[in-house]
């Protein structure tokens, strides 16, 4: 279908970006990568008075490491934040998570920034910003605001961004040594959402885990962080037993909502395959031995 | 703010000026407002990949960019990939395959298959599938296709190319 009227302006600088959005009013949205919004205004599912198209503000671009965080500006696109050296380096597992998403012609314009404030619970990189435990750092016309990843999804594409911000970067703890990440899922085609994932990063001390943290997406209404499963691997190592454990004690905490693929119990099946999978590919290096 | 915005661009290297209307995305503005008619609208909402195109060297989904936002930009559709020759050898190697078929999903292949040769010029049989992926064929099963990517990088590994 084709998208309904509305206006649109560009804005070449946050001073502008809230100005606009101050004079526009509540019915505006803004405009970054699109590859979420657009489609989302082909179906009608949209109907905003004015497209603010903020693609354009440099001071929501650039990669940096300073202060010990890596900080991804909010229009990094999925394609450089996969062709980064910092992001290789840095975060290794954004950079793993980057062929799952979508497809090449899509990753050249979807934003990272894009992707968190749409907040699609079955997307990669909302679930790696949890894993990671990432950093957002909104802006509204008054300041900045941090907010923990953990804290950000609050339901079904609904983030803890007010009326009035948006994201203008996203924060990653630098990975310390000997700390390793992967990302999996279970998608029908190749690029398509997928019906399961899991995002898992953990430090190992000789062959047990230290502080994992497991993340699955697709099996809620945000990424969910599987706290019963971290509690069975935390301190054992990565054996048949305990991943055994992980994967029953995974199975009592996810309620997932049936969709198009199949219903809970299917889901949860995946989310326990994918849990072996990853604390298996883990425990032999994870994704810096992958590459 | 406003309904129509004016904008000014190059098509394949040929500068053009508009006013287009706020909502129409790129696809309909070659389409309708330029007549280049190579480019195809298919799902509109980035699913099949029949309207592959470039904006500034990249390949995108045209139905997922706003013609008003591409002032400045540069765009390259199949028109221009074809007079320029840039893909002459891929085009040549779709017709020996019969890798078109009904023909309404090859130039966003095309495009979409010369991107991924530039980035992987010797890209395995999985690579291109999995490359691939994000543009739908109905007719060919795909095999077909796959062949003449495979064979375009293997002819281009054997003779490479002075560009």
């Amino acid at each position: 279908m084709k998208a309904p009227p509305f206006d649109y302006v560009r804005a070449n600088t946050l001073a502008e970006v809230f100005q606009l959005w101050r004079e526009a009013g509540p019915e505006a949205r803004l405009l970054a990568g699109g590859q979420s919004l657009i489609a989302a205004l082909a179906f009608r599912l949209s109907e905003p008075s004015v497209l603010i198209d903020i693609s354009r503000v440099a001071d929501l671009t650039g990669i940096t490491v300073k202060d010990g965080a890596l900080r991804v500006g909010a229009l990094t696109t999925h394609a450089e934040l996969g062709a980064n050296a910092l992001v290789r380096q840095h975060a290794p597992l954004l950079g793993e998570a980057v062929p799952l998403i979508a497809h090449p012609a899509i990753r050249n314009r979807g934003t990272l920034g894009g992707s968190l404030a749409y907040a699609d619970p079955a997307a990669e990189l909302p679930a790696c910003c949890v894993a990671l435990g990432a950093t957002i750092i909104a802006r509204s016309a008054t300041g900045e605001r941090r907010i923990a990843a953990e804290a950000f999804f609050l339901s079904l594409y609904a983030t803890a961004l007010a009326a009035n911000e948006l994201i203008a970067a996203v924060e990653f703890p630098l990975r310390k040594p000997g700390e390793r990440s992967t990302i999996l899922e279970l998608a029908r085609r190749s690029g398509d959402y997928a019906m399961a994932g899991i995002v898992a990063r953990t430090a190992f001390e000789g062959s047990r885990l230290v502080d994992p943290r497991i993340v699955l997406f697709g099996v809620g209404e945000v990424p969910v962080m599987a706290i019963r499963a971290m509690a069975a691997l935390a301190g054992r190592p990565a054996e048949p037993a305990s991943i055994a454990a992980a994967q029953a004690a995974l199975a009592q905490e996810l309620d997932p909502p049936a969709d198009l693929n199949g219903g809970a119990d299917m889901k949860r099946h995946l989310a326990q395959v994918l849990l072996a999978r990853a604390i298996g590919r883990l425990a032999t290096g994870g994704e810096a031995r992958a590459q | 703010m406003s309904r129509e915005v004016q904008v000014s661009l190059q098509v394949n290297g040929e500068a053009v000026s508009r006013r287009v209307e706020a909502r129409q995305h790129l696809i309909d503005f070659l389409r309708l407002e330029l007549g280049l008619l190579g480019s195809h609208t298919g799902c509109e909402h980035g699913v099949c990949g029949a309207c592959t195109v470039r904006v500034d060297g990249r390949i995108v989904r045209g139905c997922l960019v706003l013609a008003a936002s591409l002032d400045g930009a540069s765009v390259e559709t199949i028109e221009g990939l074809s007079d320029s020759k840039e893909i002459r050898d891929l085009q040549d190697a779709f017709i020996l395959r019969n890798a078109c078929q009904c023909g309404y999903c090859t130039p966003g292949m095309l495009l979409a298959a010369a991107a991924l040769l530039k980035s992987n010029p010797r890209p395995t049989r999985a690579e291109i599938r999995e490359y691939l992926a994000g543009n739908y064929c109905r007719c060919t099963g795909y095999h077909a296709i796959v062949d003449a990517v495979e064979a375009t990088a293997a002819a281009r590994a054997r003779s490479p190319r002075q560009d």
